[in-house]
């Protein structure tokens, strides 16, 4: 299996020589954010206010972790649906975020965003939230910690496993999957 | 009368839930070790790789199998000739999913409204489905269930007339179409006839038959085959190991049928991710 390393915060170039379906191993600094952190930080964009941490050349991870037992940094810790985040996407886009984590597809309005903002989607591997814990060294709540499991917090990672779904030429790997047979 | 204190529910509650969250069943863990070896592209056999390392890391850590730790499914069935004592039934259920939730560092997932959407903070309560039976016997099987997969639910009420090459199609279409979102290699499991509540809930027990079993009756037996076929079989385009590509899109398919109506046909999806976490015990 071929894997590429890949250092966090992302740049224009990086992302230009990614293609749909390679492998990362991503080490850095991530930061969790699902439903309702985007739906606070789009109301935060609309009302303007803070925001809750620094967006440029970030990457966002769609995930709700376990809480962290004692003596570790993080509890399990796996991707959740991402398709329910493509409505904050372009928002998200706007502040400068450059690459997004989850599983499963996004719409068709997302691919064509990442390519017209230069950003990536990846996947990490559904349920397997115990294995990816084992990828983070630190974590630190940042913001809305009110919303419990889904309150963000900062990651930092190392060799963190990913794949390139959408890159930003409308790559797509889910959908060359099942043109291949 | 054998009379049971809820106390030991509440504690057999607490006990399966911790079971389930950290423990990969073996037979699941066969099936996967199985796929595996069955998968010829290296992408696919490297994701049920990392599945496998996922149930030693849980067990070995105690960190939960999933950071979905579920709504917890409560399925009770309770003998006749048994009577309760204590806390009322739904109370000690929920008492030991509040417990459990806490003590184990697991996820609470539910929210008190499905519109307002504020977070009970405690798991609970569970869902909650009794069947009264013979005897003096309390079977408790308790089920996690992730929300990715259980948004990939599906109910259609065909025709009475539709062929079973129809209702074939309509299933395959579904799994194909929720492609990685419910984490496959997924447990599939159908809920044929009754009325449309009766299907959703029997689409939701039939994988309660266990991992591995084949359906007792030859004709749903080949059903199910048929379906497996069209999901892992050589020329299928499916999704595969979390949709990265590969034969194993379903790790077993499982039907539970009623009796209908003249009119109707139901046919009702739930899908299990992966992470199957399923307990039972009897008390």
């Amino acid at each position: 299996m071929n894997w590429k390393q890949l250092q966090t915060p992302l740049d224009d170039s990086a992302l230009e020589t990614m293609r749909a379906g390679e492998r990362y191993l991503i080490s850095g600094v991530l930061y969790t954010a699902r439903d309702r952190a985007h739906r606070r930080i789009a109301d935060i964009v609309e009302t303007g206010g803070p925001l809750p941490f620094d967006m440029k050349g970030a990457l966002i991870y769609y995930a709700g972790p376990s809480p962290a037992p004692p003596g570790k940094a993080a509890g399990s810790a796996g991707p959740t649906t991402s398709t329910r985040m493509d409505p904050f996407t372009e928002t998200m886009l706007r502040l400068g975020v450059k690459g997004f984590i989850g599983k499963g597809k996004r719409g068709t309005s997302v691919r064509s965003l990442l390519g017209e903002y230069r950003a990536v989607y990846f996947a990490t591997y559904g349920g397997a939230g115990a294995y990816l814990s084992t990828r983070i060294v630190a974590a630190e709540p940042v913001a809305f910690l009110d919303l419990g499991p889904e309150a963000v917090y900062r990651y930092e990672v190392r060799e963190f496993p990913v794949i390139v779904v959408n890159d930003i030429y409308n790559g797509d790997m889910y959908e060359s999957v099942l043109r291949r047979k | 009368m054998r009379v049971i204190d809820t106390k030991k529910i509440t504690s057999s509650i607490i006990t399966l839930i911790e079971r389930a969250s950290f423990e990969a069943p073996d037979e699941v863990l066969e099936r996967f070790t199985s796929l595996r070896d069955a998968e010829e592209d290296e992408t696919a056999r490297a994701t049920m790789e990392i599945i496998l390392e996922n149930a030693k890391i849980a067990r070995r850590e105690r960190l939960p199998l999933c950071q979905d730790c579920g709504s917890v499914v409560v399925f009770a069935e309770m003998g006749q000739d048994l009577r309760l004592e204590g806390a009322p039934f739904v109370e000690a259920v929920n008492e030991g999913i509040r417990k459990a939730y806490e003590m184990f560092y697991l996820r609470k997932s539910i929210v008190a409204d499905p519109l307002r959407r504020e977070n009970t903070g405690t798991n609970a309560p569970g869902f909650i489905h009794v069947d009264i039976i013979p005897g003096d016997v309390l079977t408790l099987t308790v089920m996690l269930k992730g929300g990715g997969s259980e948004n990939m639910s599906s109910l259609k009420m065909f025709n009475p007339t539709a062929s079973i090459d129809e209702i074939i199609d309509y299933i395959a279409a579904a799994v194909v179409d929720a492609g990685p979102n419910p984490c496959p290699p997924i447990f599939l499991s159908v809920g044929l006839g009754g009325t449309a509540d009766a299907a959703m809930l029997n689409a939701k027990k039939a994988v309660l038959r266990g991992i591995g079993t084949r359906h007792p009756d030859p004709f749903y037996a080949d059903l199910e085959d048929r379906i497996m076929e069209r999901l892992n079989g050589s020329g299928v385009s499916g999704p595969g190991p979390l949709g990265f590509g590969g034969k194993a899109t379903a790790a077993g398919v499982f039907v539970l049928t009623a009796p209908t109506h003249i009119a109707s046909l139901p046919v009702a999806l739930n899908m299990q991710c992966h992470s199957f976490r399923c307990e039972r015990e009897a008390l």
